[in-house]
């Protein structure tokens, strides 16, 4: 009896612990790391590069009318379209966002894993608080989507992303402080539809649903003014815009701090609800 | 004597319609090993779910170490350790990180824990492997590996679900072995639950025969066998023609008796006394007993005589069986 009384009472200790366990499995296999970051390169790369959207306008043999230079006008429409003549630059901060959505939607399959092999059993039979076992995956989510986001951008930077000519440490953190709100709530989601689920077919599914509308229905890789209303009207919702509002302004262009801090109170709401709602769930139906 | 476990009609449905556990009534007495024996799907990971107080009971009340397991669950958590019927470790940490992991889930301080674990390590026969990554393990020493994990809070209870599932009848035997070290050891109180029948018979002090959820006997295994009604003892004798059915009949103790040829199937109470009293009988008579074997009756007749069926692989449900296939397979793996 006496030995238990010695065991800490503070929920940091599981909660570091088991977060631990998600970051050692990822940083002890480079591997995952390299896959990690590998595909939203290619996606730059693909998206970036290949789709050249500047030259469109450079590169065909349209009839321009006499005193026209066609280099200016597609200048000026790329500015206009996207806010910067650099489609590559655009995009590949769009792609940061990318980068989170993808590494929260791990943390939701995780979790099914850590139920179907009786991990989760096993854990809920020790006093852990409830609240570490979802805050762990949430926080490992957290850290690894930080840091590949950083790996990207740099890869970003070295392939030729145009950074502002102020950017300086505070653009840094700033980018990384819209990431973390967003990767919270985003991580809370998926876990929160993984929380009962003990099939990763049914995970797998709904965050295929989820995904590719989250991305899309942005501006990570299109303007939202060129999108139909109804797709305005999503975009407008989803957190994807304004992290890739805010990430961009900070990288890319001259801040609007009203606009920015617009982006991040909308982020910083999202983290909190879902998270929120994330931590009242897991007391409720962790244990069935 | 006193009771580390009561369960009052503990009865968990799940979908609304399926009775998983079905009332059950029972009381682990302090220091004994108590068994749940019954074949897939009986109730057994059930049962242990709701007294580890990750599963919420529908109906009815248990306590563990005087705590009740709905009000005061985690009062629970802090005097059990589990050894889930799956294996938990993670694979790809070490042995030795993934005792670390269950230590700190407790909140054992690492100073305590790692003198522990590495106790543990020794006791389970693991020292050496202990910076391997889990995915190099055996089945055996997955096992081992779990059990020390069980242990690392220094519980009052420890629960194992079907510890040998899936292991080779000799690892199996080993894990017995150190189920019975690692109690001896540390002097708790055990409950456990198994489809095996020898592993009930040669580790448990009591067991509670579990069909379809209900608890349909419970006691010692021997008095279990016992109840029965006695030992079979086959006797043949050399006269082909004779019958001595009559004769073995007026032997007290004796309760039925079968013939076939000249071989005779003897149902007997107390057959270490009783067959001799028979043999000289026999002789007496001038009969000639070639061939005289005894047997203890074994907990599958036990099944047998009270559910109806033999204890084979019922296939239950994909839900509880996808855990014990990745079980199984994981079990085998070298
Ligand atoms: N989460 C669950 N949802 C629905 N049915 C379940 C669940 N868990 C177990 N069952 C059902 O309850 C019964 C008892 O299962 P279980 O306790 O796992 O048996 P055992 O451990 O004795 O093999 C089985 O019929 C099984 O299919
Ligand atoms: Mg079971």
């Amino acid at each position: 009896m006496t030995a238990r009384n010695q065991n800490s009472k503070n929920p940091l200790h599981g909660l570091w612990a088991l977060t631990n366990r998600e970051l050692k499995k990822w940083y002890k296999e480079p591997i995952f790391l390299f896959m990690s970051i590998i595909q939203p390169v290619i996606w730059m790369g693909l998206f970036g590069k290949a789709m050249n959207i500047g030259s469109i306008f450079t590169s065909t043999d349209f009839p321009v009318p006499p005193g026209v230079d066609p280099q200016v006008i597609s200048q000026q429409i790329m500015e206009q379209t996207f806010g910067t003549s650099d489609y590559f630059s655009y995009m590949s901060v769009g792609i940061l966002s990318f980068v989170v959505l993808f590494t929260a939607m791990f943390s939701g399959m995780s979790m099914v894993w850590d139920r179907r092999l009786g991990f989760l059993n096993k854990a809920l039979s020790t006093p852990v608080a409830r609240g570490s076992i979802i805050f762990a995956k949430v926080f490992s989510a957290v850290v690894r989507s930080l840091i590949q986001a950083g790996i990207v951008l740099i890869v970003a930077f070295l392939l030729g992303l145009q950074l502002n000519p102020n950017f300086n440490v505070f653009n840094a953190f700033g980018v990384f402080a819209a990431l973390f709100l967003v990767c919270i709530g985003l991580s809370s989601i998926f876990i929160l539809i993984a929380i009962r689920s003990t099939r990763w077919e049914t995970q797998m599914a709904v965050v295929n649903l989820l995904n590719l509308p989250l991305l899309f229905g942005s501006n990570a890789l299109f303007p939202t003014k060129l999108m139909p209303d109804w797709l305005q009207t999503f975009a407008k919702i989803n957190p994807i815009t304004y992290v890739t509002d805010a990430t961009r302004q900070l990288i890319l262009f001259q801040t609007d701090v009203a606009q920015l801090t617009f982006d991040f109170v909308f982020l910083a709401g999202f983290a909190l609800i879902f998270s929120t709602i994330g931590l009242m769930l897991s007391w409720r139906y962790l244990s069935r | 004597m006193e009771e580390v476990i009561v369960a009052e009609g503990l009865t968990r449905v799940f979908n609304k319609s399926l009775v998983a556990v079905d009332h059950v009534d029972f009381g682990v007495r302090k220091g004994e090993i108590f068994g749940f024996l019954g074949p897939n799907g009986a109730g057994k990971t059930t049962t242990i779910n709701m007294l580890i107080t990750v599963l919420k009971s529908t109906e009815g009340d248990a306590t563990v170490c005087g705590f009740d397991i709905k009000k005061e669950a985690s009062d629970v958590r802090s005097c059990i350790g589990v050894v889930p019927q799956e294996y938990t470790a993670d694979e790809d940490l070490t042995g030795l990180e993934n005792i670390l992991l269950c230590a700190d889930l407790y909140g054992i301080p690492r100073k305590v824990s790692k003198q522990r674990a590495n106790e543990l390590l020794e006791l389970v026969e693991l020292s050496k492997f202990k910076d391997k990554k889990v995915e190099t393990y055996s089945g055996g020493m997955r096992r081992r590996l779990e059990l020390a994990c069980g242990l690392i809070n220094r519980p009052e209870v420890l629960f194992l679900d079907e510890p040998t599932l899936g292991l080779d009848v000799q690892t199996r035997r080993a894990t017995w072995g150190y189920i019975k070290r690692l109690k001896e050891e540390f002097g708790m109180t055990l409950f456990m639950t198994t489809h095996y029948l020898e592993e009930a018979d040669s580790l448990c002090d009591r067991v509670a025969i579990i069909d379809q959820g209900k608890i349909i006997a419970l006691d010692t295994p021997d008095a279990l066998k016992e109840s029965l009604g006695g030992d079979i003892m086959t006797l043949a004798i050399e006269q082909k023609e004779a019958d001595v059915t009559g004769l073995i009949e007026t032997t007290p103790r004796v309760k039925e008796v079968k013939k076939q040829d000249n071989i005779y199937r003897v149902k007997v109470e107390n057959g270490e006394e009783t067959a001799p009293q028979i043999l000289s009988l026999l002789m007496a008579k001038g009969y000639k007993v070639v061939n005289l074997s005894l047997t203890k009756p074994t907990l599958d007749e036990v099944y047998l005589e009270y559910t109806g069926k033999s204890m084979r692989e019922e296939e239950a449900t994909q839900e509880s069986m996808f855990s014990k296939r990745i079980t199984m397979r994981r079990a085998r793996h070298r």
